[in-house]
């Protein structure tokens, strides 16, 4: 496996006004393609504050983040916002699909901005798609699709073409827990296609999805998941009751 | 989980022998709960006592004995069914016991003590997800099985997540002086059906 993601030493604060916020204090955390990390804390832990820190939405005030191999403080703000184009997918909490663009419009939007030419950036965009299992509906628009194939549009959007990082904020927001579960299974499937997930929720329940769940406390990683063990050691325990 | 009932379940389809009965059952409740087949025959054997179930006696294949739900059995079934399970009094849970102990032991960090617990209780929901995840689509026995270990689950870090944010908020506490105080009175919770 190839690390995707790797914050080192990690701290925000914020100035409010008279005091100091730390939203975020030593945050070390790696991420490895293949892998599907949840972050788990309650309101106020700094969780947005990782996602947002980790996509090079917000600058770190100490600590590096390291992108596929590349120290963001050590790249222009160009640059930075071509990686934030090229290598990191966000999947938002209402998925965000643009009205007047079809599916594979929406996928492909980021390729375009970035000069990809429109007939490879489809090429990558059905692929996408494909992966997710909408590519028969590339050329319908949002208000043609289900909710469900919405939300796989949303998640092909963001681990098209080379992105290696998928970000993804309460993802399952306002749906239900079978369509929750839905949202997790796709972001599972996308990132054993080989893309690093973040997950950031305050659900137990789809945090299991993941491969690790991370714990945040004021601004710290006080915790994180082993490895699972594998479903049989739950029959094993079974067998003693 | 009732084994009498989920045989008189599997019976009224038809008759089964005891062997068929137990495979049927674990693989009905996703194979999550083991059932030994001593189990099955002295359960099948007490429901014969009390006539909801009755057998043919070996005069099928072999010496086995086939089992046929009867209409008592048929009305058991139905009245199960339809009774709630005991949800009240409260269990004595040991977590939350755990949680209350710590509380009280000098030099315990509570909320250390509650982030075990949580991280324990998520990898086991990770373990049920798993199972979940490499499931064939159409066994729903599996996934429904999953699901209740799951939302179960999830309410003990629920419980978790409120007790330690209701701790925080506490002013901290003064060590608690080793004294022999008069006892107060044993508060009781009583919830009513």
């Amino acid at each position: 496996m190839t690390t995707a993601l790797e914050l080192q030493g990690v701290s925000k604060v914020y100035d409010a006004g008279p005091t100091e916020v730390h939203a975020l204090t030593q945050v070390n955390l790696t991420v490895e393609r293949g892998e599907l990390v949840a972050v788990m804390g309650p309101s106020g832990s700094g969780k947005s504050t990782l996602l947002t820190i980790a996509g090079s939405l917000e600058e770190p005030t100490s600590g590096q983040v390291i992108v596929d191999g590349i120290d963001l403080a050590t790249v222009s703000r160009a640059d930075q916002a071509k990686m934030r184009r090229r290598s990191i997918g966000y999947v938002f909490q209402d998925f965000n699909l643009l009205p007047g663009l079809t599916a594979v419009e929406n996928v492909t939007l980021p390729l375009e901005l970035d000069g990809t030419r429109a007939k490879a950036a489809k090429a990558s965009g059905v692929k996408a798609l494909d992966v997710l299992g909408v590519a028969e509906r590339a050329d319908r628009y949002p208000d043609e699709l289900s909710g469900g194939e919405r939300q796989r549009v949303a998640i092909a959007r963001a681990i098209v073409g080379e992105r290696g990082l998928l970000l993804a904020d309460e993802p399952t927001g306002a749906l239900d827990s079978l369509n929750g579960e839905t949202v997790m299974r796709l972001l599972r499937e996308a990132t054993r296609h080989g893309v690093a997930g973040v997950v950031v929720t305050h659900e137990a329940q789809l945090a299991s999805w993941a491969d690790r769940v991370v714990f945040l406390r004021d601004g710290r990683v006080v915790d994180q998941t082993a490895a699972p063990p594998g479903p049989e050691s739950l029959l094993a325990a079974g067998d003693r009751r | 989980m009732s084994v009498p009932h989920a045989l008189l379940a599997l019976l009224s389809e038809g008759p089964k022998y005891g062997l068929r009965l137990q495979n049927e059952f674990q693989w009905r409740t996703g194979e999550v709960w083991p059932l030994n087949v001593g189990q099955v025959y002295t359960t099948l054997q007490r429901l014969e006592r009390d006539g909801l179930v009755e057998s043919d006696d070996g005069n099928g294949e072999g010496s086995r004995k086939r089992y046929r739900i009867t209409p008592a059995g048929d009305r058991e079934l139905a009245e199960w069914l339809r009774t709630p399970p005991d949800l009240v009094p409260p269990p004595r849970d040991e977590l939350v016991i755990k949680v209350l102990v710590a509380l009280e032991v000098p030099g315990t960090d509570v909320h250390e003590i509650v982030q075990v617990h949580r991280r324990h209780v998520i990898e086991v929901m990770q373990r049920y997800t798993q199972i979940k995840a490499s499931a064939r689509e159409d066994d729903v026995a599996l996934a429904l099985v999953a699901d209740a270990e799951l939302f179960r689950l999830e309410g003990i870090v629920r419980w978790l997540d409120a007790a330690d944010a209701r701790l925080r908020q506490l002013p901290s506490k003064a060590p608690t002086p080793v004294v022999d105080a008069p006892l107060e009175p044993t508060r009781t919770m009583e919830v009513s059906q």
